[in-house]
């Protein structure tokens, strides 16, 4: 079941928003979103987000969503959202990293450890290890938008996609109370696509984007069915002096909001704007750099962390998450969630955390060991981060060796260890300029501690490569038989030689022949033998 | 082995051992050496093959084109370089910014044992540079790194033009599956151990480190780099790594593929039996040829391409070398597992010809057996000798010059590094020079070491004593040697060419000075000397005697720094192993 599931929200995501569009569901309601984000480093983030609200009554036990050809499938139960993503869910990442503090994850590897792996290990006895229970989904046949026509889905062209530096796609489902009471409930489904264009790669070292330049295509028209569609782009200037982006044709409205914990600035186009498109047949919205950023280190969040696995050979390893607070001079509080597979022996005692050269006590530990074959190991950890420090997790493991039907087809590629989730309160960006306390009220200082000063943030790091010792599958039979009959055969008699002691015994009467030879010798008068 | 418990048969065996034994000690030995030399030979080297699937056709198009930028940026590095007279960290960090990289710096610092002469270094602090490209849509759980080593002088800074121009042609490629680490060190092979313990997060050798700030998961190969002229006559290809390792065979296959495909020149030094014989001694060794040796230790597959511009008409560019580097990397990006198909074992007549272990192994196991053969016959003969008389009372002998020859052992490793403060205190002489000259002083003090024990020795069984000793010498000797041909075959082989017939040989009765003279010239040291002056008569650049002397003197001084430095086994094992176990047939010998 596990395994169907990534598969049939695939099916979902490559029908999905252009079903939308063709369909006509009965009472549905269809928004859809473009916020584009130009990053300080030149590349240009663009996340769609499609919401589609669902008026109909779904069955309790097991929920089947019909969606034109499309179906998904939910084991959890009805009142249990469902959220799956091809890198860590979005509502952790509104904006689409292209910074190395956050990691994007393979389709194949996150569908394995969001879905597939994670419930593998749970799962029962009969169940092989290995990603060869897993279905691996070949990364080309991701998106294909042979469907799409109207709206922004038109921005979506495969072959633009894949010239970018990340890419996330995300499909979440949860019930949303229909009334006040909620006598009834309705069915939203949240898709979303991230992707980042590389300077480098797509805008060939330039760094002004156009939305043909992105997607080689221009928005020509509004989804017929949907109730809402609107490009933001993100307009926030970055330094005091003066405007660093511009951004053609300029924009009817903005609209500003704190978005992690910095203020930003966003133009908005909307499609249903009949002046919008009806002026020139279609919309490229272009954005020029007035002074184009420096080649310089991007700026660092606030939280960021690290995790590798470290040792040599293939006896033993050390897993270290590095978790820094840039912070300074606030420390904040970080829960750190460890999920390790069960061939990777942990030694708990071996944890330490050390921060600034110190230890560092969690305040809360849960750890849940592993069993063979049957649940990965789990540590959740509560960890307070001193300001402007890096903080040092680690562990110990040592490396198990599989029954040999174990080993995935590829057992020299490595296994996989999934991500460590980190879920933190961050101090915001906002509450840390001194600048901005200068603008505010006056009154601001009597509440220092306001609703925006911290913003939730959930952190993925980098999932794991780790070889475990691996046996020469090429030749097993010839090799094992060989040596085990030589070592048997030349042990087996040498053990003899060394253990036995050996008498020469002169026979005292000899065999039957010489005693009939004997006779004969006697009755000739011959001396016998 | 029916033949062995019949009694009758047993002793029929036993006398044709004896009686046979020195026909067949020569027999044997004869055999292993002509089995070495047969392996050039077509029926026991076979051609290479690729083994791994995924790299097995050369069909990608190579677009490097930017020979006029590497020029171009190994003229700024070396202008950099020389201005500043240190590695131009600020301008390397500028320039792999500007070509898209994420770029990271770490710092090092090492205190050597005692002052290197040869590369003129004591206290080294330095610099790593690194940039990573970050694989688009991946997760970074592999890397692959091209590297390059820079030393105090100014050479290779064309390595480091061409090593810039790749990245800013490899940036622009939406290919990559593997991130690709672009890693410029300084101090050469110290900056390359100090950035790979710190990328491991381990500490083998003492070193101290800046912790890395960026990572790019497992490494899956790596190629070092070493070029100092803007146009090449070929390329060589340095595999021997840390204590014999050798990289995974299909990794030489790569770059010997990319060679025939761009028409490029690729060599191993010398011809049929010469490459051979310098892979041997490459091997034995154990140091690092190239900072790739040190990756190996990781299990990371790895070597170098050292650029040769002789006087030979046709040269090529860097185009060429950063096309073939280019491919290699394009090929190694496709790789699904660890290279792991091919032989991690095997020797080399030729880049296109191996020899693999089931083949080469049979010429030590020869060596070997003679020592087998040899421990046979006398233990049969203590074991004749022993029928007759009674336990005669007192310690049998063999067990009392084993403690001091391995306290012998122990003090050449421990003292000359741990004294060399006290040797300048009180002789006029530098660090390094005190650390040889007590090595070489712990050395021959053992020689003596027989007239010290001899006076604790019962003299009351005067052939067994000498003969149970030589049986648990000769078996000692056999068990290291067998341990070292397993891991390091070279090695093996050249101390059992040396080692066994003298060992053999040894015995208190006979030509006394003879047999000492011959132990002594194949002691391991007099073997480690003979070495130096094969090395250099087969690079065809042959030694006088006051220079091999010389080069012997800071081959010690190497052998030891590079233990300290880079975890080297040659010296633990010979101070530890091989020299008292010498030391006990030097004991034979004297045994009155």
């Amino acid at each position: 079941m596990a395994a169907a599931m990534p598969l049939a929200l695939l099916v979902l995501l490559l029908l999905g928003p252009g079903g939308w569009c063709l369909a006509e569901p009965p009472r549905d309601s269809l928004r859809e979103e473009l916020v584009i984000t130009p990053l300080p480093s030149g590349d240009v983030a663009a996340t769609f987000q499609f919401r589609t609200r669902w008026d109909s009554e779904l069955q309790r036990e097991g929920v089947w969503i019909n969606l034109g050809r499309s179906s998904v499938m939910s084991s959890q139960g009805s009142s249990a959202p469902l959220s799956t993503s091809s890198t860590p869910p979005t509502q952790s990442l509104p904006l689409p990293p292209s910074n190395p503090w956050v990691w994007p994850m393979t389709l194949t590897t996150t569908f394995c450890a969001m879905l597939c792996c994670r419930g593998r290990w749970s799962a029962p006895k009969t169940s092989p290890p290995g990603r060869s229970s897993c279905p691996v989904v070949p990364r080309a046949s991701l998106i294909s938008f042979h469907l799409l026509q109207a709206g922004l889905s038109v921005l979506l062209k495969a072959d633009r996609l894949f010239h970018t530096s990340y890419h996330s796609q995300a499909v979440h489902i949860r019930p949303v109370c229909r009334n006040a009471r909620c006598t009834s409930i309705s069915w939203e489904l949240r898709q979303t696509l991230s992707v980042v264009f590389d300077a480098f790669i797509t805008g060939q070292g330039k760094k002004d984007w156009s939305l043909f330049r992105m997607f080689s295509r221009t928005l020509t028209e509004p989804c017929p069915l949907a109730s809402e569609s609107r490009v933001y782009v993100d307009i926030t200037t970055y330094n005091q002096d003066n405007e660093t982006l511009e951004v053609h044709p300029p924009p009817t409205t903005t609209y500003q909001d704190v978005i992690l914990g910095t203020r930003k600035t966003y133009a908005i186009y909307d499609l249903l704007d009949t002046a919008m498109i009806n002026n020139s047949r279609n919309l490229n919205i272009q954005l020029k750099w007035k002074r184009p950023p420096e080649n310089e280190a991007p700026p660092v969040p606030f939280l960021h962390a690290q995790r590798y696995v470290s040792g040599y050979g293939l006896q033993k390893g050390e897993l270290s998450t590095l978790l820094y607070n840039t912070h300074p001079y606030r420390a904040f509080p970080v829960l750190l969630l460890d999920t390790v597979p069960w061939y990777l022996r942990l030694y708990v005692h071996t944890l330490t955390i050390t921060s600034k050269g110190k230890e560092n006590k969690p305040s809360y530990i849960h750890y849940q060991p592993a069993q063979d074959r049957l649940q990965p190991h789990l540590l959740e950890m509560l960890i307070q981060l001193p300001a402007n420090s890096v903080t040092k997790v680690s562990i110990q493991f040592e490396r198990a060796l599989l029954k040999w039907t174990e080993y995935t087809p590829d057992p020299n590629h490595g296994f996989y260890v999934s991500p460590s989730v980190l879920s933190a309160l961050v101090p915001s960006m906002v509450a840390a300029k001194p600048v901005d306390w200068e603008e505010s009220p006056l009154f601001n200082s009597l509440f220092p501690v306001s609703d925006g000063s911290n913003y939730f943030v959930r952190l993925y790091t980098e999932p794991l490569l780790v070889n475990l010792p691996t046996p020469d599958f090429s030749m097993p039979y010839n090799v094992i038989c060989l040596t085990c009959t030589v070592v048997a055969v030349c042990y087996g008699s040498f053990y003899n030689l060394l253990t036995r002691t050996f008498h020469i015994e002169e026979p005292r009467t000899g065999g039957l022949a010489k005693r009939l030879a004997n006779l004969i010798r006697r009755a000739r008068g011959v001396p016998p033998l | 082995m029916g033949l062995l418990s019949d009694p009758v048969r047993r002793r029929a065996l036993a006398r044709l051992v004896l009686r046979l034994n020195a026909p067949l000690c020569v027999l044997s030995y004869v055999a292993g050496i002509a089995w070495f030399l047969a392996l050039v030979f077509p029926p026991l080297t076979q051609r290479t093959y690729m083994s791994e699937n995924a790299m097995g056709s050369t069909m990608v198009e190579e677009q490097f084109a930017g020979g006029d930028r590497a020029r171009a940026f190994a003229r700024d590095f070396a202008a950099h370089r020389k201005k500043s007279g240190a590695l131009p960290v600020a301008w390397l960090e500028r320039t792999m910014r500007s070509v898209g990289l994420e770029v990271y710096t770490q710092s090092f610092s090492r205190k050597l044992p005692f002052p290197d002469e040869t590369h003129e270094r004591y206290m080294v602090s330095g610099t790593n540079v690194y940039g990573i490209l970050r694989a688009p849509r991946a997760a970074s759980t592999e890397s692959l790194v091209l590297t390059v080593p820079c030393g105090s002088d100014s050479t290779n800074s064309q390595a480091v033009g061409l090593l810039l121009a790749l990245a800013a042609h490899f940036r622009g490629q939406i290919y990559w599956a593997k991130d690709i680490v672009f890693l410029v060190t300084e101090h050469d092979l110290l900056g390359t151990e100090a950035w790979l313990e710190a990328y491991h997060d381990v500490n083998v050798t003492g070193m101290q480190s800046s912790p890395l700030q960026g990572r790019a998961g497992a490494i899956q190969a790596a190629v070092a780099l070493e070029l100092s002229s803007d146009v090449v006559t070929s390329l060589d290809v340095a595999v021997e790594g840390l204590n014999g390792q050798l990289p995974n065979l299909d990794l030489l296959n790569l770059f010997q593929t990319f060679c025939q495909k761009g028409g490029l020149l690729c060599t191993l030094q010398g011809k049929g039996l010469q490459t051979l014989l310098l892979m041997v001694l490459r091997q034995a060794s154990g140091r690092p040829h190239g900072s790739h040796g040190l990756f190996l230790r990781y299990r990371v597959e790895a070597l170098t391409l050292r650029g040769i511009n002789s006087f030979r008409q046709y040269k090529y560019d860097l185009v060429a070398v950063g096309k073939a580097l280019e491919g290699m990397f394009r090929k190694l990006n496709h790789l699904l597992e660890r290279l792991h198909q091919s032989f991690f074992l095997y020797l080399l007549p030729g880049l296109s010809r191996f020899v693999s272990i089931g083949l080469y192994m049979p010429a030590v196991g020869f060596l070997l057996l003679v020592l087998g053969l040899k421990a046979l016959e006398l233990w049969m003969q203590l074991h004749e000798a022993g029928m007759g008389l009674e336990e005669p009372g007192g310690a049998p002998g063999p067990s009392v010059p084993l403690p001091p020859s391995q306290a012998m052992g122990l003090a050449l490793y421990v003292l000359p590094v741990l004294g060399q403060h006290v040797a300048t205190q009180h002789f006029p002489v530098a660090e390094a020079e005190a650390v040889v000259l007590t090595l070489l002083a712990i050395y021959a003090a053992g020689l003596a070491l027989p007239h010290n024990t001899h006076r604790v020795v019962s003299t009351q069984a005067p052939d067994r004593g000498w003969m149970a000793l030589k049986l648990v010498a000769l078996i000692y000797l056999a068990l290291q040697l067998g341990c070292i041909a397993l891991t390091n075959f070279s090695l093996g082989f050249l101390l059992a060419t040396t080692m066994v017939p003298t060992a053999a040989l040894a015995k208190p009765h006979g030509p006394r000075t003879l047999y000492a003279a011959l132990l002594v010239l194949t002691s391991p040291a007099a073997t480690l000397l003979g070495s130096l002056f094969l090395w250099r008569e087969l690079q065809e650049a042959p030694l006088s005697l006051a220079e091999g002397w010389q080069l012997f003197l800071a081959a010690l001084a190497q052998g030891v720094l590079e233990h300290h430095t880079y975890g080297a086994l040659l010296f633990p094992l010979l101070s530890l192993g091989l020299y008292p176990c010498w030391l006990l047939f030097w004991n034979v010998l004297f045994w009155k």
